[in-house]
């Protein structure tokens, strides 16, 4: 089975349940929107799907190919890149170090030189402050360097966890269109965890609802956006 | 002003040895968040190869690439063999924080005793490479030898390699990924657990180099570099800890305010002077004065 398939997925927080029994399946090319309120176990699923966290029990693969039980390094070198919450940079380095640092372990240097060009140029903003600390950004230009900095990976699965938070409405709508318009010409497959549920349902190609560690819904984006019942449910709006 | 002079002269030299022992427990600290007292275990250990090479070879030079050498080495075995088991076993609660650093001074207190067992408690002496007598500055002697005018070259000189090392090299920059935040650099693809032995083996190297210095200007025996460590480590207080530029400042503003007060004072200030600086910057400044700015949190 192609894409990234989660069964029966069990992650434990301590001494809490963060996910239980969550199954759900992303097919290539696809951006999947996982939402759900605060504590729904979103962060948690993300990170034990990038090697942060180890699961209890249940399976993951990607394109055939466990992912748990790996390193998160070696999952990145493998083509799936997580970009955690909190805009993940490091303030300390520049910008340009930044984008470089998904770049060291890779053989084809001129192609990381392409990839870094083409971040470059979907995110002007960080080709203006290069040589500038990464710190010094403001959060919405930390979010574009985040994400520019995975793609220099060249990654097949990009993991976002909560592009949009502390973000002002404008700078989400560009990031929210930035994802959607990646997923489809680098041919992407993309998991999207938010809160913002509206904005990420409306780019998304499926949406799965997660509530205190559970799936409680999965359907196509459009169709969980106009479900009534959903939204008032979970998505309170 | 000759004595001027000479003050600022020795100074630097003995900064510059500072420097180094600074220097190496701030790589460990900040890309492992360990104060490792083990150093100043691992510096007289290689000093103590260096002295078995002289020993063998006669040359000050191959034994202190030897110490060097031997330094790297057993900064990653430390890392690879004796701190990530330990990291990995102590994930939660309070011993996280204390577990590492009384491993290391479990660490220290064996390497010194096998030291002893190997080479037994006397002092042993190291003979400097270049004459260690006061140059002779228009008729009067100072107390600034040829041998510290090497140190601080040599010093200076790996201070520049580290720099070029850190700042211009992916290797560099994978370091210093590693150390500000694992995890961005682990979900960007560096191998941290290598990255931070490879920090580790640098710090090893760095302290082995601040012991060949340092020794022949005293004794070689067990505890010959816990005065050192103790220095090194007032010196990266001074300095903030986190960076290796300050860590060099800090040594500097110690190794002047030592020597100026024992040149002009009394020569018993050396200790009183070293923790009054120490309290002073932690009383005034305790981020220290070469802290790095952060960024903004917006």
């Amino acid at each position: 089975m192609n894409g990234l398939v989660v069964e029966n997925l069990i992650v434990d927080h301590g001494a809490i349940r963060a996910i239980n029994n969550v199954s759900f399946t992303v097919p290539n090319g696809q951006l999947a929107a996982i939402i759900g309120a605060n504590g729904a176990g979103k962060t948690t699923l993300l990170r034990a799907l990038s090697g942060l966290n180890n699961a209890k029990s249940g399976s993951a693969t990607w394109n055939g190919k466990s992912i748990l039980q790996e390193k998160p390094e070696d999952l990145a070198r493998s083509g799936i890149m997580h970009v955690s919450d909190g805009k993940s940079v490091i303030a300390e380095l520049t910008v340009k170090e930044n984008l470089a640092l998904a770049g060291l372990w890779r053989k084809d240097k001129a192609d990381v030189a392409k990839a870094t060009e083409e971040a470059i140029e979907l995110f002007p903003r960080l080709g203006e402050r290069l040589q500038q600390s990464a710190g010094s950004l403001s959060g919405g230009e930390r979010q574009m360097l985040a994400i520019g900095r995975a793609l220099v990976a060249r990654p097949q699965l990009l993991l976002l966890d909560e592009p949009s938070l502390g973000l002002a409405p404008l700078i989400i709508e560009q990031i929210f269109q930035t994802i959607k318009t990646l997923t489809a010409k680098m041919n992407l497959t993309v998991v999207l965890v938010e809160q913002n549920a509206m904005g990420a349902l409306k780019i998304a190609d499926e949406g799965i609802v997660l509530n205190l560690g559970s799936v409680v819904a999965v359907d196509n984006a459009q169709t969980l956006l106009n479900d009534p019942a959903v939204r008032t449910a979970y998505l309170g709006f | 002003m000759n004595q001027f002079i000479t003050a600022v002269l020795t100074s630097l030299s003995s900064g510059a040895i500072y420097a180094l022992m600074s220097l190496a427990l701030v790589l460990v600290w900040r890309s492992t968040r360990v104060v490792n007292f083990a150093q100043a275990g691992q510096a007289v250990l290689t000093t103590y190869i260096g002295y078995a090479v002289i020993q063998k070879t006669g040359s000050y030079w191959i034994a202190l690439v030897a110490a060097v050498i031997s330094g790297a080495l057993i900064g990653a075995i430390i890392d690879r063999f004796f701190m990530r088991p330990i990291f990995k076993r102590i994930t939660s609660g309070p011993i996280v924080m204390i577990a590492p650093v009384v491993a290391t001074l479990g660490l220290l207190g064996i390497i010194q005793a096998i030291i002893g067992l190997i080479w037994g408690l006397t002092n042993q002496s190291i003979e400097t490479p270049v004459s260690n007598a006061g140059l002779n500055i228009n008729g009067t002697v100072v107390a600034f030898s040829l041998y510290n005018a090497l140190v601080l070259i040599i010093v200076t000189a790996v201070m520049l390699l580290l720099t070029l090392l850190f700042q211009k090299t992916n290797i560099g920059l994978a370091l210093r990924a590693s150390a500000y935040s694992p995890e961005i650099a682990k979900l960007s693809g560096i191998k941290v657990d290598a990255v931070r032995t490879l920090g580790w083996a640098i710090a090893g190297a760095a302290g082995g180099m601040a012991g060949m210095l340092y020794i022949p200007n005293t004794y070689l025996y067990p505890n010959a570099m816990d005065v050192l460590l103790v220095f090194g480590f007032i010196a990266a207080v001074i300095g903030g800890l986190e960076s290796l530029a300050g860590s060099v400042a800090g040594a500097m503003v110690l190794g002047f305010a030592i020597n100026f007060s024992t040149t002009y004072v009394s020569t018993k200030l050396v200790f009183p002077t070293a923790f009054v600086v120490l309290i002073l910057v932690l009383l005034i400044k305790p981020s220290g004065l070469f802290a790095a700015k952060k960024g903004r949190s917006a």
